[in-house]
C-alpha cells in the first residue's frame, strides 16, 4: 500500500491536466463577479463558501439579470443536480469511509476532481485511495481560489468594451462539446435554448433557466422512450 | 435577501449536493432508465443559460438582426465539436467575437 502522501501526490498528478481550462473559468468568474456589482470580499467569499464554476457563473447570471434570491438558489440547485449520476457511481467507491471523511470531502467534489478520481478509484482497492479525491480537489481548489483572486484585481483594469460576459456563454458552451454529437441531445439542447429565449421576459421570476430545463429533461424522456420502441 | 445570505444559500445547497451524493446516494438508487434521464441534464439546463446570454440583448429583447455573438458562437460550437477542447472552444468564441467587433 501507497503511503496516503503519495496518493495525495498522485492525485495532484492525475488532476493537473484538467486544471488549464479552470484558469480562465476562474479570471472570468472575478472579472464578471465586480462588474455585477459585488465586492472583492463578496466575490472571494463566493469561491470559497461555493467553490463550484458553474454555481457561481449561474449565481452572477441571474443576479445581474435581476432574479429573485428563491430563483437564483433553486436554479443553482437544478445546475447541481447533473451532479446526482456522479454520485452513484462514485459513492460505491468510498462506501466505507467515516461519516467525518465523507463531510471533508464533499467540500472537495467538483467536476474535474471527481473525473479523474473514479478511474483511480476503480482501479484501486486500498484503505486510503480517498486521499487521491484530496490530492485533486485540493489543486482545484488552488487553483480556483488564486484565478478569482486575480479575476478581482484585474476586473478593474479590463475595459466593459471587450464585451467579457460573452465568455460566460461559451463557458457553458464547453462543457456541452460531447453532447452535440448526438442527435437527441441537440434536439434537447435546441429546445431547452429555444424555451429560455422566448420565455426569459414571459415566464415569471425569471425562473427561466428551471423552466427551460424542465421542459428540455421532458423532451428527453418522450424521445428516449420513442427510441426504445422501435 | 443580502447579497451575503444568497451567498451562504448558494453555498449551501451546492455542498448539500455534494453530501448527499457521497453520503446519501447508492448506486441501486438508480436504475438503467433514471441514469439514462440523468445523462440529459447538461443537455437540458446549459443551454437555458447559453441561448439568452447570446440572443438577449442589454435591455431585454431578442436580438438576431444585428449580434456579431451568434456567428461568434457558432464558430466556438464548431471548434467544441471538433477539436473536444474546453480551452479552444471559449478562446475561439472570444476571437472570434473581439475580431466581428473590432476589426470587421
Amino acid at each position: 500500500m501507497k503511503s496516503n502522501l503519495k496518493v495525495f501526490l498522485k492525485g495532484i498528478i492525475d488532476v493537473s491536466p484538467l486544471m488549464i481550462p479552470v484558469v480562465p473559468f476562474g479570471l472570468i468568474f472575478g472579472v464578471l463577479a465586480i462588474d455585477v456589482g459585488f465586492t472583492p470580499i463578496e466575490t472571494m467569499a463566493m469561491s470559497l463558501i461555493i467553490f463550484g464554476g458553474a454555481s457561481q457563473i449561474v449565481l452572477l447570471q441571474l443576479f445581474s439579470g435581476g432574479a429573485s434570491s428563491l430563483v437564483i438558489i433553486s436554479s443553482v440547485g437544478a445546475v447541481n443536480s447533473r451532479h446526482l449520476l456522479y454520485g452513484a457511481v462514485v459513492s460505491e467507491h468510498l462506501s466505507d469511509l467515516k461519516l467525518i471523511w465523507k463531510i471533508i470531502i464533499s467540500y472537495f467534489l467538483i467536476d474535474q476532481a471527481f473525473a479523474i478520481s473514479n478511474e483511480y478509484l476503480k482501479k484501486n482497492k486500498d484503505h486510503n485511495r480517498y486521499f487521491h479525491l484530496v490530492g485533486g480537489g485540493a489543486t482545484c481548489w488552488v487553483i480556483w481560489q488564486s484565478t478569482t483572486f486575480l479575476g478581482i484585481i484585474l476586473g478593474a483594469a479590463i475595459p466593459e468594451k471587450l464585451g467579457l460576459s460573452f465568455a460566460v456563454p461559451l463557458t457553458f458552451l464547453a462543457l456541452l462539446v460531447n453532447d452535440f454529437r448526438k442527435f437527441t441531445n441537440v434536439i434537447v439542447i435546441i429546445i431547452s435554448g429555444l424555451v429560455a429565449t422566448f420565455g426569459y421576459n414571459y415566464i415569471p421570476f425569471k425562473a427561466y433557466v428551471i423552466v427551460a430545463a424542465l421542459v428540455g429533461l421532458f423532451t428527453a424522456i418522450i424521445l428516449t422512450r420513442k427510441n426504445k420502441k422501435a | 435577501m443580502s447579497n451575503w445570505a444568497l451567498i451562504l444559500y448558494c453555498g449551501l445547497i451546492t455542498y448539500l449536493t455534494r453530501f448527499s451524493m457521497i453520503a446519501l446516494i447508492k448506486k441501486e438508487m438508480f436504475n438503467d432508465r433514471i441514469r439514462e434521464i440523468l445523462s440529459f441534464v447538461p443537455s437540458a439546463i446549459f443551454p437555458a443559460i447559453i441561448f439568452p446570454a447570446i440572443f438577449i440583448n442589454d435591455i431585454g429583447l431578442i436580438d438576431i438582426d444585428d449580434n456579431p455573438k451568434i456567428l461568434a458562437a457558432i464558430i466556438a460550437m464548431f471548434i467544441g465539436i471538433f477539436s473536444r477542447s474546453i480551452i479552444a472552444t471559449i478562446f475561439s468564441g472570444l476571437a472570434s467575437y473581439w475580431f466581428l467587433i473590432f476589426v470587421v
